[in-house]
């Protein structure tokens, strides 16, 4: 058994094949995981006491919201590497995960507004979890409009990589700050994002459906870096090969 | 008249005490912003002119303005103090002056710092001691001022220092100052909560130390982070 | 089981609009996302195509 020579993969043109070969395992992945978390979502787990069907939200809206927050991680993560090392497919890497993360992010905060209007009575509610994903959501939009100001792609990938580390850095200081600030404004309103006492088929659910979501960025991840590979690469003679023009 | 003085002198070329190039740096900065009074009086004009669009918006009840004159004031200097900052580099950059602070044998980040120190000496240190006035306008009490000019001196040069590291990433840039503000704007959330925080806490009549003493942690952070990051921005910026 | 028929299932108890809004948006935005991946492929695609040509044109 060979060890594997992970500075193989570094070049775009030998990653392309592989991204290519995982995608559809992920892919697969995320619809059965998603398959099987919505119905235990919405078919075997119990009506809740307090908030009827529409704690059935959470389904969706807590696994968007640890992803948000998991891609936030690995964008960064991927950034630094890029910068540290000098490789151009980590910063491919970081900046294929902006999207999806910010798609997370929307949706999180999108699924947190329906199950508010329901629960509490309004569509936005300031707590201390959606208002740091708002924060959030502007950190993603802040990277991706850095990254497409700027016309030199090798510094457009290292200032918004600079940047999403600033941000990761920045990140648990905004979140602590929020809920400091959430809890000095208590009043009446009671912590929104406390789930209702969670049985186990919620539970089961909620992670069944946070693994399909994982499964799904990667796929997706996947897919828009061998986009981009083939974008920046386009000149090549792999890439026309790839495009089926060669 | 406006002459941006390229024959002030910049650094001496060998190190002669680490604060050597710190001085330099600041002297020549406060001098060109003192000269250039225009700029630095267009960012407290635009404070003032946003913290009085704020009761026009809400309506002139004394109850709400006091309410509201803590948050008011802070994210009227937030945008004052981050607006101006875009152009921290740009005219260093443009007449080539940027290019020897990055060849030069002193460490940049001390550099920067001098820049930074200069900018909020020349122009955000005059917006905090105008906010005195601008409290009279929303009636807050005078201990309760007195806790916001403190917060304001203590949480804007956290303020500058990331500002800079936005004007850094964002030089030479088309969308130029909104797209730094876009940057900088969610990392300073924190000095906004803590500094309108605190002065809200002290009307409530409850402590204010733990806000104090998160504002001077940040300050202490960014002096130490900022310049470092702001010195890697500018070398991606300028390759 | 908690639904007694498909019409139950759509209501969800009066919360029909929320929790179907939240999977629609969910299901919606996904497609969105991979289609907009597919058709800049098909762009790339194009755009290649065309170089191509004007290149063994000119050649």
């Amino acid at each position: 058994m060979k060890s594997i020579n992970w500075f193989h993969y570094a070049a775009p043109q030998r990653f392309y094949p592989l991204a290519g070969r995982l995608v559809p395992w992920f892919g697969t992945l995320a619809v059965v995981l998603t398959a099987i978390g919505l119905y235990i979502g919405l078919w075997v787990a119990p009506t809740d006491a307090q908030q009827g069907e529409a704690y059935r939200i959470i389904f969706v809206h807590v696994p968007t919201a640890w992803m948000s927050m998991v891609v936030y991680l690995a964008m960064a993560a991927w950034a630094a590497i890029g910068l540290v090392f000098n490789s151009r497919l980590s910063s491919m890497m970081a900046t294929a995960l902006a999207p999806t993360g910010a798609l997370m992010t929307f949706l999180a905060l999108w699924t947190g507004a329906l199950w508010g209007k329901p629960t509490w009575g309004t569509w936005w509610v300031w707590d201390a979890r959606l208002t740091s994903e708002l924060v959030l959501l502007f950190l993603y939009i802040g990277f991706m409009a850095l990254h497409s100001a700027i016309d030199d792609t090798r510094r457009a990938d290292r200032a918004a990589g600079l940047l999403a580390i600033v941000g990761v850095v920045n990140l648990p200081i905004i979140y602590f700050s929020v809920q400091w600030w959430n809890t000095l404004h208590q009043g009446a309103s009671v912590t929104f994002t406390e789930a209702p006492s969670m049985a186990t088929p919620m539970l089961m659910g909620m992670l069944v459906m946070a693994l399909a979501c994982w499964m799904y960025c990667i796929a997706v991840a996947l897919a828009r870096v061998r986009l981009i590979m083939l974008e920046r690469e386009r000149h090549t003679v792999w890439a026309r090969q790839a495009l089926g023009t060669a | 008249m406006n002459t941006h003085v390229a024959t002030q002198p910049l650094p001496p070329a060998a190190p002669q005490g680490w604060l050597e190039g710190f001085r330099c740096v600041f002297q020549r900065d406060l001098r060109i912003a003192l000269r250039r009074r225009t700029d630095s009086l267009a960012a407290v004009v635009f404070f003032v002119m946003v913290v009085s669009l704020f009761p026009l918006g809400v309506g002139p009840e004394p109850a709400l303005l006091r309410t509201m004159a803590p948050g008011v004031v802070w994210v009227a200097a937030l945008l004052a103090c981050t607006l101006p900052l875009a152009r921290l580099f740009a005219d260093d950059l443009q007449d080539g002056t940027l290019e020897q602070l990055l060849l030069s044998s002193h460490p940049l980040p001390l550099l920067v710092l001098g820049k930074i120190a200069a900018h909020w000496c020349g122009s955000v240190l005059l917006l905090v001691l105008v906010s005195p006035l601008l409290a009279l306008q929303f009636d807050l009490s005078a201990s309760s001022t007195g806790v916001l000019l403190l917060t304001l001196l203590v949480g804007s040069p956290v303020l500058s220092l990331v500002g800079a590291i936005g004007a850094a990433l964002t030089l030479g840039l088309r969308g130029g100052g909104v797209l730094m503000s876009l940057l900088t704007l969610p990392l300073v959330i924190p000095v906004l909560i803590f500094g309108a925080g605190a002065v809200e806490a002290h009307t409530a009549g409850l402590g204010v130390a733990g806000h104090f003493s998160l504002l001077g942690a940040l300050l202490l952070l960014s002096l130490f982070a900022a310049p470092l990051v702001t010195s890697a921005a500018l070398r991606i910026s300028m390759e | 089981m908690n639904w007694i028929n498909f019409g139950d299932f759509l209501e969800m108890g009066g919360y029909g609009l929320y929790v179907w809004g939240s999977l629609g948006m969910c299901a919606a935005t996904v497609v969105a996302e991979l289609m907009v991946i597919r058709f800049r492929r098909r762009l790339l695609a194009q755009e290649a195509g065309d170089e191509r040509a004007t290149e063994e044109h000119t050649a």
